[in-house]
């Protein structure tokens, strides 16, 4: 411990007179703010990438027919638009938030491997280059959805290589990040800062970045053993060479059930900060959303076939996944039990980062029900691949995710910016959100729970109305996010200067140990926690 | 509360359920099941969203009233309370509770679901790209064997045909061939795939199957009335996955005797004498319809193919070359490509194809290739 402290003291002070300026400044980072800041723009631009893919999607499905584009192109855009939210979008902001605030909140300097830091954000670019440039090879992309199904993908043209290796780097990148945060918050917090003390934001990622650590390497396996059946021979999802299509599903949902978490969870720890900062009241059961986080994602490992219940498997294994899954209710509504008695008898105010966690609250339960239901596997089979299994995960996802993600810009970016954002327009951000994403999804529960497939570029007319009023609600969704670019660059250029703590209840040591905006570096001398 | 609030309460209400019946046309709920298990399906959907819906409302009473009435606005001062063992143990015990109660008659549901003894007809489904093939293997109808392919008009899918389109109440959910069973018999369907997965979905008959290349699954229904039915493949399976619908006719017993017979004439008429010699014209004429069936969804009735996805078919060096190649390649299959083996066609339905692509577009080797020579090359 000592001998981490001093190491990574002195190296605070190596950096200190010799700042490249420029675009060096960014290029060569090592400092945990910078990178953090690359992170967040980094995955808004993927938003919106993704996002104009979301809208491709929706302008196609406007009305029947085919009008706007070829079957094949929109087999791709719902591909690319999967892999780019949750790998480009989602994770890359959350590990921007851990960037900025875990060694704010632990009293450290940085991150306790600065360069590899540097690295694990500079893998990111050419990642989504090879994702955008998977578009441009001959036969279009790679329409094979976000979960790459063999044999689908071993059939697909060469953008599928690209998608694989890119992939392959976005792997890399997320075990670089969580082992940084993983020896980060082991070894760099603060004297007296014990584990059961430090903020819930960092206990989240703490439990992430394991998550990470264990699946990401079998993503990887499962790319990786689809690509040499592509080029190498081997015939692991072929059955006619003695492999077996169904397992690259096994393996995949290894991975995907934990990602689900991994992204949910640093949500939970985002709101988790944010709820009792405007409800001038202490997290009312810390303790047990610690063990509610570590149970969800030992859960999480255990479930996984319940993504497969159509695909074929003995009834006992059945049973077991859906009980598992079913389990995972448990801890899940302990957060939401906690997070709703951090409010009772508060004194509650609705600046934008709290409107957003309660958006977050309402609609994430929602899409924790619709997931409760899809747990029953006979009820499941009836909706699996349908599109209330697509209303509920952006339930997850967008309102669950993203909503969180937004709370905690808003709620920090006085600190990282020193300058506070337009809380008027905060609000209409907040609420043009909140409607138009309804509008989206919530008909989409009806469109499913009727029969109509996923990633179907046209649909028999009995589902037109619905389809139309989702359009719609998307153009509105997306047209909103432009909404908060405006108000992130107001707040960087002209916001009003920021009060060194403009939250009331806000009680972790970014607020009540340092100034605002923070300093380059967090923490010179560690704070001592009593 | 004032008598004022009492009656703008009565009339959000009123509102509310008002908005129900107004959405009634719109389908807000699973399709009307046509099984008994579709109907134990239906109700445990039911009972698991009720009871989520009280849990709902209960939970996000608490916050509402947190919400409106602990404000600081309203001058609510803090409370500091924080941890409680009595009420976590409670709120970690009762859910505990109330997911066995789910689990008991979902196990049930499931349990049943599952058991594909005993059925009275059994029938291969076998999934592909986009189309498909039904077998029946074991009872009443065994050997009758059919493809099933979309029969919306292309014009109504492209556009062209906007009119028609509003006025088919099936379009794309409507098949050249249906799926023909008895009423209130056990159908146990086996469900395979020749290329990618597929899945053999009908919601009505609440069944859906992954249908997975090289592995046989099975799935069963016992539908309770005649009528028509109408599902689609619901696992991306590539290019025209939104274009490969299901639709099953269920028939009273007499009626599926007389469907069984026409199909067991139909087979005999269709069975071509393997001696019959074919004229180049014949062979033509017969593979332009197995081409409409198989081929030309990759393929394009130009023969263009799609850029970059599936080969042009006119002046493609196979089709030029030498015959052999050709016969070699649909018997097999691309490993690694979309083209699959076509194995499964009749020696009369390879030959004719063939002949047919040597002898259309650009392609004038003004050879026919005899079933004969389809025969020898398989053995």
């Amino acid at each position: 411990m000592d001998a981490a402290h001093t190491h990574s003291h002195d190296h605070g002070h190596d950096d200190h007179g010799h700042k490249p300026s420029g675009i060096m400044r960014w290029v060569k980072s090592t400092n945990h703010k910078d990178i953090g800041t690359m992170y967040l723009w980094f995955s808004f631009c993927m938003f919106l990438v993704g996002g104009v893919m979301a809208l491709i999607i929706r302008s196609e499905l406007f009305q029947p027919g085919l009008q706007i584009v070829r079957p094949d192109f929109f087999n791709s855009m719902t591909t690319y638009h999967g892999l780019i939210m949750v790998f480009g979008a989602i994770m890359p902001a959350f590990v921007g938030f851990a960037n900025w605030l875990i060694p704010m909140q632990i009293g450290a300097p940085d991150m306790a491997f600065p360069r590899m830091n540097n690295l694990s954000f500079w893998l990111l670019p050419p990642a989504a280059l090879l994702l955008i440039a998977a578009q441009f090879m001959p036969g279009g992309g790679a329409g094979v959805g976000w979960t790459m199904y063999a044999p689908l993908s071993t059939q697909a043209g060469p953008a599928m290589d690209l998608t694989i290796f890119a992939v392959h780097t976005l792997g890399i990148s997320s075990i670089m990040g969580s082992i940084n945060i993983i020896t980060t918050i082991l070894n760099m917090r603060a004297p007296g800062l014990t584990l059961m003390k430090m903020p819930l934001f960092c206990w989240t990622w703490l439990i992430t970045a394991y998550l990470l650590v264990a699946v990401m390497p079998v993503l990887a396996g499962a790319v990786t053993m689809t690509l040499t059946d592509r080029h190498f021979g081997t015939h692991f999802f072929n059955a006619a060479g003695g492999g077996d299509p169904v397992l690259y599903q096994h393996i995949f949902w290894f991975f995907g059930h934990p990602e689900v978490y991994i992204i949910a969870i640093p949500a939970f720890g985002v709101v988790s900060q944010v709820i009792p900062a405007f409800s001038r009241k202490p997290l009312f059961g810390y303790a047990s959303m610690v063990y509610a986080t570590a149970s969800i994602a030992i859960l999480s490992f255990m479930v996984w076939a319940h993504h497969m219940y159509t695909s074929g498997m003995p009834v006992e294994a059945q049973l077991y996944f859906m009980y598992a899954t079913a389990l995972i209710a448990v801890p899940t509504g302990v957060k939401v039990f906690n997070w709703v008695a951090t409010m009772w008898k508060g004194s509650l105010s609705f600046e934008t980062p709290m409107l957003f966690s309660l958006g977050f609250l309402f609609l994430f339960t929602l899409g924790g029900f619709t997931g409760l239901v899809l747990s029953i596997t006979p009820v499941d089979v009836q909706l699996h691949d349908t599109y209330y299994v697509v209303a509920h995960f952006h339930y997850v996802m967008v309102a669950g995710a993203l909503f969180s993600a937004f709370a905690g810009i808003y709620f920090w970016l006085p600190k990282w910016t020193g300058k506070m954002y337009n809380e008027t327009l905060g609000k209409w951000h907040f609420w043009l959100s909140l409607v138009f994403f309804n509008v989206t999804f919530f008909v989409q529960h009806f469109l499913g729970l009727a029969g109509m497939p996923r990633r179907i570029p046209d649909y028999s007319l009995q589902f037109a109305e619905f389809n139309m009023i989702s359009s719609i609600g998307a153009f509105g969704f997306g047209l909103s996010q432009l909404l908060f670019l405006y108000i992130v660059i107001k707040c960087i250029t002209s916001g009003e200067k920021a009060p060194d703590k403009p939250w009331d209840g806000a009680d972790s040591l970014e607020w009540t140990h340092l100034p605002t905006p923070a300093p380059w570096h967090s923490f010179e001398t560690p704070p001592v926690i009593k | 509360m004032s008598i004022k609030g009492i009656k703008r309460w009565a009339a959000a209400g009123a509102l509310f359920f008002w908005s129900f019946a107004a959405w009634a046309e719109y389908k807000l709920n699973l399709q009307t099941p046509h099984t008994l298990l579709g109907e134990k399906i239906y109700d445990l959907h039911t009972i698991i969203t009720a009871i989520c819906f009280v849990i709902f409302i209960g939970v996000f009473g608490f916050m509402f009233y947190a919400v409106f009435k602990h404000r600081k606005s309203v001058g609510h001062k803090a409370a500091q309370f924080h941890e409680n063992t009595a009420v976590e143990v409670a709120w970690t015990l009762i859910p505990f509770v109330i997911l066995i109660a789910m689990a008991v008659p979902a196990t049930g549901t499931l349990v049943t679901m599952r058991d594909t003894s005993e059925a009275d007809l059994t029938i291969k489904a076998t999934g592909y790209q986009w189309k498909w093939g039904y077998d029946y293997l074991k009872g009443e109808g065994a050997g009758i064997s059919f493809y099933s392919t979309l029969s919306t008009p292309r014009a109504q899918i492209e556009g062209t045909d906007v009119a028609g389109r509003n006025a088919n109440p099936n379009y794309l959910l409507e098949t050249d061939n249906h799926v023909v069973v008895p009423v209130g018999k056990k159908i146990r369907i086996l469900t395979t795939a020749a290329d990618v997965i597929h899945a053999w979905y009908v919601p009505a008959l609440a069944v859906k199957q992954d249908a997975v290349p090289g592995f046989i699954r099975d799935t069963w229904f016992k539908a309770e009335k005649p009528g028509i039915y109408r599902g689609q493949c619901a696992e991306l399976c590539g290019k025209d996955h939104g274009f490969m619908p299901i639709v099953v006719e269920v028939m009273e017993p007499a009626a599926y005797t007389a469907w069984v017979g026409s199909q067991q004439k139909k087979i005999a008429a269709a069975k071509v004498d393997p001696n019959k010699s074919w004229t180049l014209d014949e062979l033509k004429a017969h593979g332009e319809k197995v081409y409409a069936q198989n081929c030309v969804a990759c393929h394009q009735a130009t023969g263009m193919g799609v850029p970059g996805s599936f080969p042009a078919l006119s002046g493609s060096k196979v089709v030029d070359g030498p015959k052999a190649d050709q016969i070699k390649l649909l018997l097999a299959g691309k490993q690694g490509t979309a083209m699959a083996s076509f194995k499964h066609l009749s020696d009369a339905d390879l030959a004719g194809v063939i002949t047919f692509t040597r002898n259309n577009w650009s392609n004038k080797t003004g050879e026919a290739v005899a079933p004969a020579e389809i025969k020898a090359a398989r053995n």
